[in-house]
């Protein structure tokens, strides 16, 4: 019987010739991640084990970028305990503010996530290197602890779900984000629970790198383990210059085992937009209606990387934000946002009236730069519209791609970019 | 492991950032994040929940983010167990991992209303609705995951392997 993309590499770090769903098996990780809200309490228990090192300077990552430059002094304490333990550790890949970015752009960005490894990361969103081909889940904070002190984790081999995505041609203004909204819209905030979300078909082959980030960054909005592209030309192209280390190619067996497979033709895939307060709640964008906006945010670790900045710059060009609207921008790493610079794009950002900020986590969970006041609306590219995720629990958030989001800055209501073409 | 109490009973799809909404975990002290403890889900929530009360919720309770923060906020608030439909599987780790009991029984959270006393005898898998006079099954806790349990949590699990 063969075996799946996720088996194998699950198999590979088990010392396992062949792992089956529903086995429980103890990994070996390549690289263990924490960010300045979960790794304080990682670092807790830690301590509670009581061995002196973690167990690979190198792969233990941590990134203050949820609330940070830090944004009061609660959040600069939880920093500081991160940063003191990176230092006291000697840890090679801390991220201090000015060099780091958001975790998910950054990671893959730097090389240091690669295809065939298997990731943990205390954020949910550690999903989103499933696109370079790696086996890569969210964990909590204790079993960051376990597995910056073992540099193992364990794991029950999940069931996979093969998304076929038929058609070379997406729909204009189609992007990644729309793809990964209409499968969550399709199969529900619960339909991948515990499973593994395999990506496939022509569609996915013709994919950008950012577009597939993306994807595998939302997989756990539809309650999925882990979301997973196999590696081809598209991503070789990617990590060229970035891997410093071997890394490992695996793709599934003709003959592997899927607990469902599920097609979607492109053709019928319009740019998708989610209504609160669940990102399955999603609508074409032709069926939205009039939906008035207070603010759009364009970034995160979803939508945050040069190419969605690219396209909600082509969209903005020649428009200002309307009036009531705050747009605000987030490049999700320093590489990016001077990327974006040398391309015009922030100049052009700021002439159309947007805010461009530092990279951070910011609006995406409520934590600054950009919080809804009561009976506020946002459109976002970001990944949750859960009730009071951007701020007051009486806001609502609309999730988008970058090109509704620009062209909803522009108009003041969500809209297709057609609308301001 | 037994427990009696209270129930409150939730919906579908209660996401993390309901069981503990972002804007606090710039604190991860439990005390501090069991103060506002289910209040998006309901305001009033910290101020009602008693040491001992059980949540009763549907499918995917605990959905969202990885925060650990979730667990450990209605653990320090007193609840005592959450009997769900099913559990977003984070959540899920996460409450084994910081010693959270849960119970997964669709039947039970059908046969159970809000405020009914409920007693849960974890080890079995069997819970009482004292109110109604009815019992339920839950799904068996996996082998391993009592063997977490049995040594007191993965943080003690660890332990003893790398010093064994």
């Amino acid at each position: 019987m063969g075996m799946t993309i996720t088996e194998k590499i699950l198999a590979a770090h088990a010392g396992r010739e062949h792992v089956e769903p529903g086995e429980l098996i103890n990994c070996k990780v390549d690289i263990v991640l924490g960010n300045d809200i979960t790794a304080p309490v990682a670092i807790r228990e830690f301590e509670k084990i009581g061995v002196p090192d973690v167990f690979d300077k190198e792969k233990v990552v941590l990134i203050p970028d949820h609330f940070t430059p830090n944004k009061d002094i609660k959040s600069a304490e939880q920093a500081k305990l991160m940063r003191d333990f990176a230092k006291k550790h000697g840890l090679t890949n801390y991220f201090e503010v000015g060099r780091m970015g958001i975790e998910h752009c950054l990671l893959p960005e730097q090389g240091i996530v690669l295809p065939g490894d298997v990731v943990i990361g205390a954020d949910s969103h550690t999903c989103t290197y499933g696109a370079l081909g790696a086996f890569s889940t969210g964990v909590g904070s204790t079993d960051m602890a376990a597995g910056m002190a073992s540099g193992e984790v364990w794991f029950k081999v999940p069931e996979s779900i093969k998304f076929v995505f038929n058609g070379e041609q997406l729909n204009e203004w189609v992007s990644g984000k729309d793809l990964i909204l209409y499968a969550i819209g399709d199969i529900g905030v619960d339909g991948a629970l515990y499973e593994a979300m395999e990506f496939t078909g022509p569609a996915i082959r013709s994919l950008s790198m950012d577009g597939r980030f993306t994807m595998a960054n939302m997989a756990i909005e539809a309650g999925g383990k882990n979301g997973i592209i196999a590696p081809d030309e598209v991503t070789m192209e990617y990590i060229k210059s970035r891997a410093k280390r071997p890394y490992k190619l695996y793709t599934s067996d003709d003959d592997a085992k899927y607990e469902r497979v599920i097609e979607y033709d492109v053709a019928d895939i319009e740019p998708q937009v989610a209504f609160p307060h669940l990102p399955e709640n999603t609508k074409p964008i032709s069926e939205v209606g009039t939906v008035e906006i207070d603010q759009s945010i364009i970034g995160s670790c979803t939508n945050g990387r040069i190419e969605d900045l690219r396209i909600a710059a082509k969209v903005l060009q020649g428009h200002k934000v309307h009036p009531d609207v705050r747009l605000v921008i987030f490049p999700g790493t320093q590489e990016i946002y001077k990327q974006a610079m040398k391309e015009g794009l922030i100049e052009l950002f700021i002439d159309a009236g947007g805010a461009v900020s530092t990279p951070t986590c910011g609006p995406c969970l409520g934590g600054h730069m950009g919080i809804l006041a009561k009976g506020e609306r946002s459109i976002s590219t970001t990944n949750r519209n859960f009730v009071g995720r951007m701020g007051h629990p009486e806001s609502e958030i609309y999730l988008s791609n970058p090109a509704v989001a620009a062209a909803s800055a522009i108009l003041g209501r969500i809209a297709g970019p057609k609308e301001v073409e | 492991m037994e427990f009696q109490g209270r129930t409150w009973k939730f919906g579908a799809d209660v996401d993390t950032d309901a069981i503990i909404p972002a804007r606090y975990l710039n604190t991860s002290d439990p005390g501090e994040l069991a103060k506002h403890c289910m209040e998006d889900a309901d305001p009033e929530f910290p101020n009602k929940v008693r040491p001992g009360d059980i949540i009763i919720a549907g499918k995917n309770f605990g959905c969202g983010s990885s925060r650990e923060h979730a667990p450990i906020c209605l653990k320090a608030a007193g609840v005592s167990c959450v009997i769900a439909k099913s559990f977003a599987r984070i959540f899920y780790r996460n409450s084994f991992n910081i010693g959270l009991p849960i119970l997964e029984s669709p039947q039970a959270v059908d046969g159970i209303d809000e405020g009914d006393e409920v007693k849960v005898d974890v080890n079995n898998g069997v819970i009482y609705n004292l109110t109604k006079g009815t019992s339920f099954k839950s799904t068996a806790i996996p082998p391993f995951m009592q063997e977490l349990i049995d040594a007191g949590g993965l943080i003690n699990f660890v332990r003893r392997r790398l010093k064994g």
